[in-house]
């Protein structure tokens, strides 16, 4: 018997056909794929049913494009512990404190067993924000720093615990849940196609065209829709773009973290035109609207592929130039360089994904793995940097923009002519499950979604890179300086909602 | 011996790119025209009441994602309109977007455009409170409190401050601490988890104090509305001083509405 069964990246499956194994030998299958640098987990669940909770992993297999599913019963009500799968491979930490924290699912050897996200529907109601166990230590030494939930800057709220030695950090706990909208749940209720679409939008407002995408893809999957090329072409170009804008923007966040004004206030300039571009396109600064399901309200016209490559000629050599000059600057590499450090060992263990992980030498790209729309004919290189450092984070946004300017000017070039008409899509297949994945800016998105017997959606499964990262920006301050920890997050730029939902 | 160094090529550098920039500011926010496409202030067309007009302002109504439009009489909320703008694609004989932004609002009613009404929206300074122009007219300071926003109107009130914007001319700018600031910018639709941290925010504000609230989500709940996951009851027990619809608010909606808040333009 298979015990899990093969998926290309958004290809539906009958949920009948998923193996059912027992916990113990599902336990066994999915860590010992996951020892495997090969294979990571994009996904993992549970699915409340009459008696019992359906727990669904997904693993990518990175080198055949494959994910594999399967899945395993667990009782939804009984006090009895299950053996973890986070004891034998710590990327599931996540995955596992939300069964906990959502059904009550109870570890024996779990190491960190804590709130995730503090969703209004959660199993124990007596688990508030303000009493998260934090990680303590009793010493007359060390002091404790609290930050947030509300920082000093106009971004999202988290709480941040820093157990600090004077000035050097030892340790940095992050307490995330302050932006749960129940947006999973919102899925279900909200009937319409328009109104789920906009709902991804929203999930991290910063990724519109990351989280519309997943959510486009897996949509069309289950209706059994094919999107014609003008769709495929738009979306790659959007993707690209995005990154582009917010790489941009990450570079100039890094200057100003480190009071470098020239940098910050030319890479925050060099922005405006960038996302001002999705604005002529769409409507929307931020590409809100771009993307539907089924359908594709702005095509890629000659005018704007004209209007971006007008974009890239003035907007390309002005961010080279800048760029050239600030690494040139030892007061700027002095704060980069060797800050914020995270291992290869590090990034594997905890199934970082996306730039946090290429930038510690770990491939984690699903353009490269696990392509979809145009991205297995770029072809696609992922750009790799090896010390995970704030400076190799900073590198990998230049050469990602530069990187996202050649495909985009390729694509607008190869986009075939002519006419297009999208047939109208259908409504869901019934008793259907898809696995949808896509590279955003900050790394791998992925949306699952299972139909019942009637075509209607009974489940939607949103995961955000930030799911997998926030451990790496916990990790990468231990031994830096206090000072340093604006610098290191902005590094990141993880997502409080995408994390939240 | 230490050696000075002072390398006057990298200072010439730095000119250079300065230079390269060009004038990036906006003369005049007021009035500059957005480039593009852009969904700002809807416009529901009047049709001479032909027949078959009633099944079609009914589909109108039903066809908005997020409940914005309404009848009798006909009109559409710019606090819970998402600005997808679907509604003018399906509808293009009766809803038109423009691309006027200053559409902020003194109140909730405000922000409601009737059927046939194409004119800016109004910013009565009576409807201010006298202290706001008094103590806020040439420096305020805003704390913003995230609350379950999608980080969409965080980065647009972040670039109202940046050089293109430069909202900072105007003494308008956001603040650290909310015992620096005026008042509070509220983005997001207010999620349980975050009411009482921004109930301790508010109280850390002192008198006199305003509310904004920046975006569709923070007005209305937008697409977030009924969600079991908010709670919006600070806003029952506050008066909030200025509107600002967008998803997200433009840079531009934002200034302007602020200026008309504080120096009634």
């Amino acid at each position: 018997m298979m015990k899990a069964i093969p998926a290309r990246n958004s290809q539906p499956l009958k949920v009948q056909d998923i193996p059912v194994l027992p916990y113990e030998e599902f336990l066994e299958l999915n860590t010992g794929m996951a020892a495997d640098i090969y294979f990571h987990c994009v996904n993992y669940f549970g699915f409340p049913q009459r008696n019992h909770l359906r727990l669904f992993c997904c693993m990518a297999d990175d080198t055949t494009g494959n994910i594999l599913i399967s899945s395993a019963l667990a009782d939804k009500d009984s006090r009895m512990q299950l053996p973890s799968f986070t004891s034998r491979h710590l990327a599931f930490h996540a995955f596992e404190r939300e069964l906990h924290e959502m059904y009550g699912i109870q570890y024996s050897d779990h190491p960190w067993l804590k709130p995730l996200r503090y969703p209004e529907n959660r199993f124990d109601l007596l688990s508030e924000t303000g009493n998260y166990p934090f990680y303590r230590t009793e010493s007359e030494e060390l002091h404790e720093v609290g930050v947030g939930p509300i920082h000093a800057g106009v971004i999202e709220p988290g709480h941040f615990r820093f157990i600090c030695q004077g000035e050097q950090i030892l340790h940095l706990e992050i307490q995330l849940g302050y932006q749960h909208r129940g947006i999973e749940q919102l899925f279900l209720r909200k009937k319409s196609l328009l109104q789920k679409n906009i709902l991804a939008e929203s999930i991290a407002g910063d990724t519109a065209v990351g989280h519309t995408t997943a959510f486009a893809n897996l949509w069309e999957s289950l209706c059994n829709f094919n999107a014609g090329d003008d769709i495929q072409y738009a979306r790659t170009i959007a993707s690209e773009l995005e990154r582009i804008a917010v790489h941009t923007g990450d570079l100039a966040a890094i200057c100003t973290d480190i009071a470098y004004q020239l940098g910050s206030s030319v890479f925050g300039r060099l922005r405006t035109p960038v996302i001002n571009t999705f604005q002529a396109w769409c409507g929307n600064r931020l590409a809100k609207g771009l993307i539907r399901a089924g359908r594709n309200p702005y095509p890629v016209t000659p005018y704007l592929a004209d209007a971006l490559n007008r974009l890239f000629d003035a907007y390309e050599p002005d961010l080279n130039e800048m760029y050239q000059r600030m690494k040139t600057l030892p007061s700027v590499l002095a704060r980069l360089e060797r800050t914020g450090t995270v291992t290869r060992d590090q990034v594997e263990r905890i199934g970082a994904v996306g730039p946090t992980a290429r930038t510690s030498g770990l491939l984690r790209d699903v353009r490269w793995t696990h392509p979809y729309l145009r991205y297995g004919f770029i072809p696609h290189q992922p750009i790799i940097k090896h010390h995970g450092d704030v400076y190799s984070r900073t590198q990998i946004r230049k050469q990602e923009i530069n990187q996202s300017i050649r495909y985009i000017r390729n694509l607008v070039r190869e986009i075939p002519g002519g006419e297009y008409t999208s047939p109208e899509i259908k409504a869901p297949m019934p008793d259907t499950f898809v696995v949808s994945l896509t590279e955003g800016w900050r790394g791998e998105i992925c949306h699952c979604a299972v139909t019942n017997d009637a075509g209607e959606l009974i489940l939607y499964k949103i995961k955000d890179p930030s799911l997998h990262n926030w451990l790496a920006l916990a990790l990468a301050v231990r031994n830096n300086d206090i000072s340093d920890f604006p610098i290191c997050n902005k590094s990141f730029n993880l997502s409080y909602c995408g994390h939240d939902l | 011996m230490m050696k000075l160094q002072f390398n006057t090529g990298s200072v010439l550098s730095e000119i250079k790119i300065l230079a390269h920039q060009g004038k990036q500011y906006l003369p005049d926010v007021t009035a500059v025209e957005v480039p593009g496409i852009f969904r700002g202030r809807p416009v529901i067309l009047a049709t001479a009441g032909s027949s078959g007009d009633e099944t079609d302002t009914q589909q109108l109504i039903d066809f908005c994602p997020t409940g914005a439009i309404s009848g009798e009489p006909l009109s559409i909320d710019m606090g819970k309109c998402v600005f997808c703008g679907e509604c003018q694609r399906a509808f293009p004989s009766r809803i038109r977007f423009t691309k006027d932004y200053r559409i902020s609002s003194f109140t909730r009613n405000g922000l409601i455009v009737r059927e046939g009404q194409d004119s800016p929206i109004v910013m009565d300074p009576k409807l201010v409170r006298e202290e706001i122009r008094k103590y806020f007219s040439k420096s305020l300071k805003l704390r913003q409190v995230s609350a379950a926003g999608d980080n969409s109107c965080e980065w647009e009130l972040n670039a109202a401050g940046n050089v293109n914007f430069d909202m900072g001319r105007f003494g308008i700018e956001f603040v650290a601490s909310p015992r620096h600031a005026d008042g509070i910018v509220i983005t997001g639709p207010i999620s349980k988890n975050m009411a009482e941290p921004l109930q301790i925010c508010y109280d850390a504000v002192p008198q006199p104090k305003i509310i904004v609230l920046a975006g569709t989500d923070a007005i209305s709940g937008g697409i977030f509305a009924g969600s079991e996951a908010l709670d919006r009851s600070f806003l029952i027990k506050y008066t909030v001083d200025l509107y600002v619809p967008g998803n997200p608010v433009h840079p531009l909606t934002l200034i302007n509405g602020l200026l008309s808040l504080i120096r009634g333009k």
